[in-house]
């Protein structure tokens, strides 16, 4: 049996992006078939899909939606395209590729919950992907599907761009609504959530581009079909980004469940040059890594969850036998330490410790008593802010040092980095990357 | 405190008139974006507008924004100091950002990076001795399956080889 793509199947087509070759391909279907609907219907078709949020937390997307209160006007949808999580790259694609599918999803969101103003955030670094998405709106527009009578029903909706400046906190859903509202990106503390109050303190529903990019296929295809391309409580394909020493990194669409080891082996190609896995981090650089006995293992949400790890972003950075895993810590460590907004106290204090910690670690300054040091640092991060972002410094650490304590060890006992001058940046400059299934 | 004399609301009188003109004529569309009553959600926006205009953020160019937008420059500063797109201080005349985050790492940009920092002579963030060029590593780009990666002047360019790299600044003018 073919596999379904539902995002991916037009990647690499001919102006894919532009609106005469979406509709030629049936695009805008869905929402003339949804606009004929009553919203509350698409709620209940996008429940029944076990379409479950895209952006790294999996909350099921009909029920997020259900959240907002009956009576409070303005709502709001914001949809968070801020992609930052390292190893993930998936939303760009899409809004390369197509930009109309998401405006689609967008507008049978405001549809459904009776919304008449988006914001897309994108990152900042995603200028040529702003340009695109502009391009396609000012089309829709043009074209009457956005604008006071969406496809001449009397039902007004505007999308707009909002570009950010640089700041992975601004994908965290309410430090992205102060970024929007002009501020700097301090996270809010929760509750209340942003469905009840949100974006100028209305309502707002926050969906990431993916899984707003599902929504046509669902109202389309019915959500029974979505939730029968995945298994349980999950709904439906998902993109996985993959990176790292695989010899064809890329974005694939695969069943929400799909294994992991068959994904990085035979769709990725394996390994470059034939080495061996060392370690693979299954959805972004936040979540817990796994070795090499651990990544025979479904991908679906719940799955990777009972392996004591996250599926998250959808961001396989894979790592081979030549990898420090000390200096792939510190990297990550690094990371999180630049991106902490300084709000809590033991975040912005805290990651620059860990960072400085592993540092002196993988440079053969560490002292005995260290590795414990590290890993009681992250349990003092972990849980104690006002977002996740504590956690997502935390959990590399705590991953690593247990899985991998022994290199740590050696670095201390050796007093200097057994990997040497190691394998970073010996990767085969003529790898290829896979875009939806393609060669890009 | 310093420059407090700058982080007056009419600070922006100070700054070219013409130039001032073209900032309003770029920001009158943007502004429609957002309701009535919440212009300073357009600050990213505008902060954006002013440092391609004016070259850099300088407490002139954020009292302008706060001005246009309703607010406070102190409002303007946060926003321009807590973004790592924007500059408060002068660049080059072009902004070479190199990805050194994990998945560009293990594609080799950590050599890329000491090279060129070596090539341009400079440290990271620092701007090369004929203003042609500030250099500097920043965070994941998204770039990931096609690394490693680099913005110029937030163009992104991808699978970039210490090759491909080094030509790149040798043709920016």
């Amino acid at each position: 049996m073919s596999e379904t793509l539902i995002l991916t199947r037009r990647w690499g087509t001919k102006d894919s992006a532009t609106l005469a070759s979406y509709k030629s391909a049936g695009g805008y279907g869905a929402l003339e078939k949804g606009l004929a609907l009553p919203p509350s219907a698409i709620v209940d078709e996008v429940k029944a899909s076990n379409l479950r949020g895209r952006g790294g937390a999996g909350f099921a997307t009909g029920l997020k939606w259900t959240f907002l209160p009956k009576d409070v006007r303005p709502r709001y949808l914001t949809v968070n395209a801020d992609e930052s999580e390292p190893g993930t790259f998936k939303d760009r694609y899409i809004i390369e590729h197509e930009p109309h599918m998401l405006i689609e999803g967008i507008a049978l969101t405001c549809w459904a919950n009776d919304i008449h103003t988006a914001y897309v955030y994108i990152r900042g670094e995603f200028a040529r992907q702003a340009r695109i998405l502009e391009a396609a709106l000012a089309e829709a527009y043009q074209a009457g599907i956005l604008g006071p009578k969406v496809l001449g029903k009397d039902f007004a909706l505007d999308i707009h761009v909002h570009r950010g400046a640089g700041a992975y906190i601004c994908g965290e859903e309410s430090a992205l609504l102060e970024s929007l509202e002009g501020k700097k990106g301090y996270p809010r503390l929760k509750p209340p959530f942003p469905a009840v109050v949100g974006l100028y303190g209305k309502p707002t529903i926050i969906n990431n581009v993916e899984t707003i990019a599902n929504i046509p296929w669902i109202v389309e295809h019915g959500g029974a079909a979505f939730a029968a391309l995945g298994v349980g409580k999950s709904g439906g394909t998902r993109l996985f980004c993959v990176s790292g020493h695989v010899n064809q990194p890329g974005v694939y669409e695969k069943p929400v469940h799909y294994n992991l080891k068959k994904l990085i082996m035979e769709d990725c190609g394996g390994i470059v040059g034939g080495r061996k896995v060392k370690a693979v981090i299954p959805g972004g650089s936040s979540s817990p890594v796994l070795t090499a006995d651990e990544i025979d293992v479904s991908c679906e949400f719940d799955a990777l969850k009972a392996a004591g790890t996250m599926a998250g972003s959808g961001g396989v950075i894979v790592m081979d036998d030549s990898t420090c895993m000390v200096r792939a810590l510190s990297r990550i460590s690094k990371f999180y330490a630049e991106e902490s907004c300084g709000q809590c106290t033991p975040c912005r204090e805290g990651t620059p410790w860990m960072e400085a910690l592993v540092h002196k670690i993988e440079h053969g300054h560490g002292q005995p008593g260290d590795v414990d040091k590290l890993a009681q640092m992250a349990n003092n991060i972990g849980g104690q802010t006002i977002c996740a972002l504590g956690d997502a410094a935390a959990m590399p650490v705590q991953s690593f040092v247990k899985k991998f304590r022994a290199e740590f060890e050696r670095h201390i006992t050796e007093r200097r980095c057994p990997f040497g001058d190691h394998a970073w940046g010996k990767t085969q400059e003529s790898r290829d990357a896979v875009v939806g299934g393609m060669r890009a | 405190m310093p420059n407090s004399d700058l982080r007056s609301p009419g600070a922006w009188r100070d700054l070219p008139a013409e130039r001032v003109q073209r900032f309003d004529a770029e920001l009158a569309p943007l502004l429609k974006r957002y309701p009535a009553d919440r212009k300073a959600s357009a600050m990213i926006p505008a902060l954006r507008i002013g440092e391609h205009l004016f070259g850099h953020l300088s407490p002139e160019v954020m009292a302008l924004a706060a001005d246009r937008l309703g607010t406070t420059p102190g409002r303007a500063e946060e926003v321009a100091t807590f973004y790592v797109m924007f500059f408060t201080k002068p660049k080059g005349r072009h902004v070479v950002e190199l990805c050194t985050n994990i998945g560009c790492s293990l594609s080799g940009a950590d050599r890329i990076f000491e090279a060129l920092k070596r090539k341009l002579g400079v440290e990271n963030g620092g701007t090369t001795a004929d203003d042609r060029i500030t250099f500097r590593e920043v965070e994941c780009l998204g770039a990931c399956g096609t690394a490693p990666a680099m913005l110029v002047d937030e163009e992104m360019v991808e699978r970039i080889t210490l090759e491909k790299a080094e030509r790149i600044v040798e043709e920016l003018k």
